[in-house]
């Protein structure tokens, strides 16, 4: 097929560039319920999966939605959806089934405000904890939070990569306001993307829940020989359920594992002039725009003022943030506190909040003021 | 060139967003800046307010939307009561002189007047509109933001649909030359 990878510069929203991402990736499996402000990304793909050989679907709801690629997924195909919170939430079940059954594929949640229906078409950053905790049981998330469209392209590859290698779902965390405005994208050519493909296994029929050491098992494919029966039930190496706490106990352990093992690969994140800095901004997604600003302003008012900027989220860089423990920390998001939550336990002290209830990003000067107060408390 | 915000607005159905787009688009992929559009707009799919924002600079734009444009183009009453107090002192002031009607005078460096909508009408069609104030745009501060004139045309005529380029490409003319009395 022709136009696989659309090598050039263009000017695109981050829900296209997302799209675009997707088929580099190799994404050929689009099953989805539009929601804004996630609809452009559907929209996209609906032109260009049929163009790449793919199959775009329109579901009857978010709950089919996840469930088509997780099938799509064990058929052999790279498979991902786009929603909003309200579909995020509705897709929570389903994501825990993906994580109980080791299935690779892509979730893009365009965060908008909430709770329930909230702000349709107004930012929110409201489900950072639930890309964690929001599907119920125990289990390690990998989530990425891109701040401009070409981040959205790339972070996109990105989260196709990880959850081929990692075999499980990967969110890829946007907001409205980073889905929705427009900025240059480069498509690199196609011998300079990295493209990650799951491991398959050596023989026929393969255990679909066998591990190598590094604890990841290679995934056999429905239709190539191999006897699968993937559950959400606790189950053994042949995905028999298996309901006993000593079952439990390793499975569920190894999924746990093979995430926090490999956590120091996953982590990304950017530091912009902690240095020097007294005070650390913390912010993902648009707000880190924001407070790019901000921390210049600061200088400007004689304030050392750095920012550490989550690329990816979750799991969570406990580490680079104890690096800076005896710093004064801010965080901001367009919440009440969820991030904060972990910065707070990270470096094991308060931190200045600056949160927003939604609708609209920080204003630099916002997140100004918050850098002040921290450098004016007493530590 | 450092850091300048421009904002258009005007009521839904005008085509604001696409003037907007295609400025961006220009200055981004053909005239080497650096870009940032984003968009403002009601629920309604037309008669609301709507503003399409631009943010240029040298470098990546950090905080992508306008905080207080000096640039600012308006095409309606509401958006003038809307967006008019929060324009930077001493900015480039652009109205659609049978749309907008100022109450006294503003505190701009330039005042800018065009009747795009009437331009547009005898050109034959209201819906170019838009394209007419792009045109205009382009000439009237195209040197400050680092636009020029064949990017913004190309960008213009890229994003129209094939069967209505030449029309659209009168438009920016006739708002490219027009001289403002």
């Amino acid at each position: 097929m022709s136009n696989e990878i659309l090598e050039g510069e263009y000017f695109l929203s981050g829900d296209a560039a997302a799209a675009e991402g997707a088929v580099a990736a190799g994404c050929k499996v689009f099953a989805g319920y539009p929601i804004t402000p996630s609809s452009e990304v559907a929209e996209k793909l609906a032109r260009r999966l049929p163009q790449v050989g793919g199959v775009f679907i329109q579901m009857e709801d978010e709950l089919g939605s996840i469930a088509a690629i997780l099938g799509a997924s064990w058929g052999g195909k790279k498979s991902m959806t786009a929603t909003s919170g309200p579909g995020f939430s509705l897709m929570m079940e389903n994501y825990g089934l993906g994580m109980m059954t080791e299935t690779p594929t892509v979730i893009v949640n365009v965060q908008r405000g909430g709770p329930s229906t909230g702000l349709p078409t107004l930012l929110g950053q409201g489900e950072f904890m639930q890309a964690k905790f929001g599907s119920h049981g125990v289990f390690e998330a990998i989530a990425l939070a891109p701040e401009s469209p070409q981040e959205c392209f790339d972070f996109t590859i990105k989260a196709f990569n990880l959850a081929e290698k990692y075999r499980q779902p990967v969110v890829v965390l946007m907001d409205e306001s980073t889905g929705h405005l427009f900025e240059k994208v480069r498509i690199p050519p196609e011998d300079e993307i990295e493209i990650i493909n799951r491991k398959k296994p050596k023989e026929v029929p393969y255990p679909p829940f066998m591990p190598d050491d590094d604890l990841i098992p290679p995934m056999p494919i429905v239709g190539e020989g191999h006897q699968i029966h993937a559950t959400g039930l606790t189950h053994d190496e042949y995905g028999r359920p298996t309901i006993t706490a000593e079952a439990q106990e390793k499975y569920v352990k190894r999924l746990v594992e093979k995430i926090r093992k490999h956590a120091d690969e996953i982590m990304d994140y950017e530091e912009v002039m902690t240095d020097d800095a007294d005070v650390i901004v913390v912010a993902y997604g648009i707000t880190a725009r924001s407070a790019r600003r901000a921390i210049i302003q600061a200088r400007e008012k004689g304030i050392k003022a750095g920012l550490i900027r989550l690329k990816v989220v979750w799991p969570f860089p406990d580490k680079i943030l104890q690096k800076y423990a005896d710093k004064k920390f801010v965080v901001a998001e367009v919440n009440q506190g969820q991030a904060l939550i972990m910065v707070e336990r990270a470096i094991r002290k308060s931190a200045t909040f600056v949160g927003k209830m939604g609708g609209e990003p920080h204003r630099p000067e916002e997140i100004l003021k918050g850098i002040e107060e921290a450098y004016n408390a007493n530590s | 060139m450092a850091r300048i915000e421009m904002q258009i607005g005007g009521f839904g159905g005008q085509g604001v967003i696409l003037a907007g787009l295609v400025i961006a688009r220009a200055l981004s992929l053909y005239d080497g800046r650096e870009a940032v559009f984003t968009q403002a707009y009601g629920p309604e799919a037309r008669g609301g307010a709507s503003a399409s924002g631009i943010v240029v600079d040298d470098e990546r734009v950090d905080y992508p939307y306008p905080l207080h444009p000096e640039i600012l183009v308006l095409m309606s009453q509401e958006a003038m009561t809307t967006y008019l107090p929060n324009m930077r002192k001493g900015g480039i002031l652009i109205i659609e002189e049978n749309l907008v009607h100022l109450d006294g005078e503003p505190d701009v460096s330039e005042l800018h007047k065009i009747p795009a909508t009437k331009i547009a009408e005898e050109l034959g069609n209201k819906i170019v509109t838009n394209i007419v104030m792009v045109g205009f745009i382009a000439k009237v501060v195209g040197d400050r933001i680092g636009l020029k004139k064949e990017s913004i045309k190309k960008s213009v005529l890229e994003m129209v649909p094939a069967k209505v380029r030449e029309l659209n490409e009168k438009a920016f003319e006739m708002g490219y030359n027009y001289e403002e009395a």
